[in-house]
């Protein structure tokens, strides 16, 4: 049975222009995931690491190589393309959150919805993605009236409102002390196992890592061995 | 992104900074209130002007010498002459009545008050044509014209200053210049005019003003005729008639008069004209204000953007367009000047109610006007300068790479 590529990335390189100097921030990178796996993307800071996961997120463009999310070329696109990409084929999760302090759990979970054009039932959706993160009875909170574990749910409910065919999470327990930080791991495998949503989580400790089915380990601009 | 939702959703943005928003929208309150106060002002004097010129009469015409458009040399002056020929039927069918006035300042007594007043010498068919009325006594008669006599009608501002009543006194006398005058007839209150109060004034017989009170140079000459026209609808042809007489009795060229008929629609586009530029004047400096008030917008929203680099990435990440951010900060800033506007529009009826209030408390009453024109204008204005200044911060905000949005601290 041939396999059912939900990312399939040849060749990516990434240049930035600082000055005078060029920074090769990925030299040539090619990954290959699955519908369906667990990746973790590990490696020192600099490594380019998060430049990996902007370019596979659609955040940014590489300079060269062929990116295929999902069964579209990604590199043709332009801007407007790619925020839509984003809005229904990305889920994100932050070290930081990232929610709007000033609305509410359930309109920060509604927002990606909202830019996705006519959505019907936009409401029920998000109260079902915030019920599938337990957090069915927090919907008019505040992020400032949450806690940090409960602010990372509702980024994830966020990130899965939409049904996307990936979830990147960058750090998403940095934030976080190691209890909550496992809750939110867990919930994450969770998701994986129920949905079969593909994870892709960025980290720098190996205990995360070691929980998913595979490792991509990246060293100045390159990818380095895989598990 | 659906328009209501993120009306709804900016202003939440604005009220969670009350402070900052506060003071962006007085900016615009001030400026739009000054523009609405102005112009409402302008508009309420326009019509006080208007209007006192329209109580003069539709069917009158003013005549003075001299040439308003041309240059013209040694322009013959009107005299009585003149005034007689006008008001011959067979030259001119269509004049009811002529007047012929001279006029001048002069202290008045009686009594050991003293006040300067205007003096105006006259014949008795000034009566009809100013309209007045009489609270006693009677107008200056033929009598009182041909026999050059010392007979005075006075207007109830004297009577009020000189004898502090304004009843019996007919029959007192007054001193114009130090000499005697016998009061005839008491005016009714006409209140302030065109030509300024004509309460404070006194009416001579033409004879005795031109022979004892005002000099002037050729026998007989008067200053201005004031001519009766049969009807409303004659007054383009009496105009051509007076013409005609005055043409060939000072022998002008053709084509250069030495006079100048004025009707009341001439006053009224005079009037018109003058106090519009005054209206646009007074609009124009106050729109200065609405300016800065924008630049104030501009400002915020800049900083607005600035502070919000990381939400408007985040925005990006879960799919938002260049559009859609560019029609939040739009939202933000039009909303900010259409709040602003919208108390301006208050705030600029209240500041015009003021104005008429201290207007009409210091006895020259007149009505600030606000049109509905006004307010439309300066709620698209406001509007538009919202705007105006959010593009170009909305521009940048929309501009923003998502990473390094981001990324940003």
């Amino acid at each position: 049975m041939a396999k059912d590529w939900v990312i399939l990335a040849e060749d990516l390189t990434k240049v930035y222009q600082m000055g005078e100097v060029e920074v090769r921030a990925l030299a040539g990178v090619s990954c290959n995931i699955e519908r369906g796996e667990v990746v973790a993307i590990m490696g020192p800071s600099g490594s380019g690491k998060s430049t990996l996961m902007n370019i596979l997120g659609c955040l940014d463009l590489p300079s060269s190589g062929k990116y295929i999310l999902d069964g579209e070329a990604v590199e043709t696109l332009n801007d407007d393309q790619l925020a839509d990409i984003r809005n229904r084929k990305v889920g994100f999760v932050f070290q930081t959150f990232n929610l709007l302090s000033r609305t509410t759990a359930l309109a920060n979970v509604e927002l990606p919805l909202r830019y996705a054009g006519k959505v019907p039932n936009k409401k029920e959706r998000a109260l079902a993605a915030l019920e599938s993160v337990g957090l069915g009875n927090r919907i008019s909170h505040r992020p400032t009236e949450l806690s940090g574990g409960q602010q990372q749910r509702v980024a994830i409910a966020r990130a899965l409102v939409n049904n996307p065919a990936i979830i990147m999470a960058d750090e998403p327990t940095g934030n976080l002390d190691s209890k909550v930080g496992k809750e939110i791991l867990e919930l994450l495998l969770a998701l994986n196992r129920d949905n079969g949503t593909t994870l892709i989580i960025v980290t720098h400790d190996s205990s995360i890592a070691a929980q998913t089915q595979r490792i991509i380990h990246l060293r100045d601009g390159l990818v380095e061995e895989k598990k | 992104m659906n328009i209501g939702q993120s009306i709804i959703e900016a202003l939440e943005t604005l009220n969670g900074n009350k402070l900052r928003s506060g003071l962006t929208i007085l900016g615009i309150v001030i400026g739009v209130g000054a523009v609405i106060a102005m112009l409402a002002i302008g508009q309420g004097a326009q019509d006080t002007i208007t209007g006192a010129i329209s109580g003069i009469g539709t069917n009158l015409l003013f005549i003075s010498s001299g040439n308003e458009t041309l240059d013209v040399r040694n322009p013959k002056p009107l005299t009585l002459g003149d005034a007689q020929a006008i008001a011959d039927p067979f030259a001119a069918p269509d004049v009811l009545a002529v007047a012929p006035i001279i006029q001048g300042r002069s202290d008045v007594t009686a009594g050991g008050q003293t006040m300067s007043v205007s003096v105006t010498g006259t014949t008795p068919q000034y009566f009809i044509l100013q309209n007045y009325s009489l609270l006693e006594g009677d107008f200056l008669t033929q009598d009182n014209l041909q026999g050059n006599a010392s007979a005075v009608v006075i207007g109830p501002g004297v009577a009020d200053k000189l004898f502090g009543r304004r009843n019996g006194v007919v029959g007192e006398t007054i001193r114009i210049n130090g000499q005697p005058f016998r009061i005839v007839g008491l005016l009714q209150s006409k209140g302030g005019g065109m030509f300024g109060s004509q309460d404070n004034q006194v009416i001579v017989p033409f004879t005795t003003a031109q022979t004892r009170l005002i000099h002037r140079s050729v026998m007989n000459e008067v200053d201005q005729l004031y001519v009766q026209v049969v009807s409303a609808q004659a007054v383009p042809l009496a105009t051509d008639e007076v013409k005609q007489i005055l043409r060939q009795r000072h022998r002008t060229p053709v084509g250069v008069d030495d006079f100048t008929v004025f009707s009341q629609a001439d006053f009224l586009s005079i009037a018109t004209t003058v106090t519009g530029v005054f209206t646009i004047f007074l609009g124009g400096i106050a729109g200065i204000s609405l300016l800065v008030g924008g630049i104030g917008i501009m400002n915020i929203m800049l900083v607005s953007v600035t502070e919000r680099t990381r939400e408007i990435g985040l925005r990006k990440a879960l799919g938002a367009r260049k559009r859609d951010i560019l029609i939040q900060f739009l939202i933000e800033s039009s909303l900010l000047s259409l709040i602003g506007g919208m108390i301006g529009i208050l705030l600029g009826w209240f500041l015009g109610y003021i104005v008429g209030r201290i207007a009409a408390a210091s006895g020259n009453p007149f009505n600030p006007a606000i049109s509905l024109n006004a307010i439309l204008l300066a709620t698209l204005f406001s509007a538009a300068v919202g705007l105006f200044f959010g593009i170009y911060p909305a521009n940048r905000a929309a501009g923003l790479e998502p990473v390094e949005a981001l990324r940003y601290e």
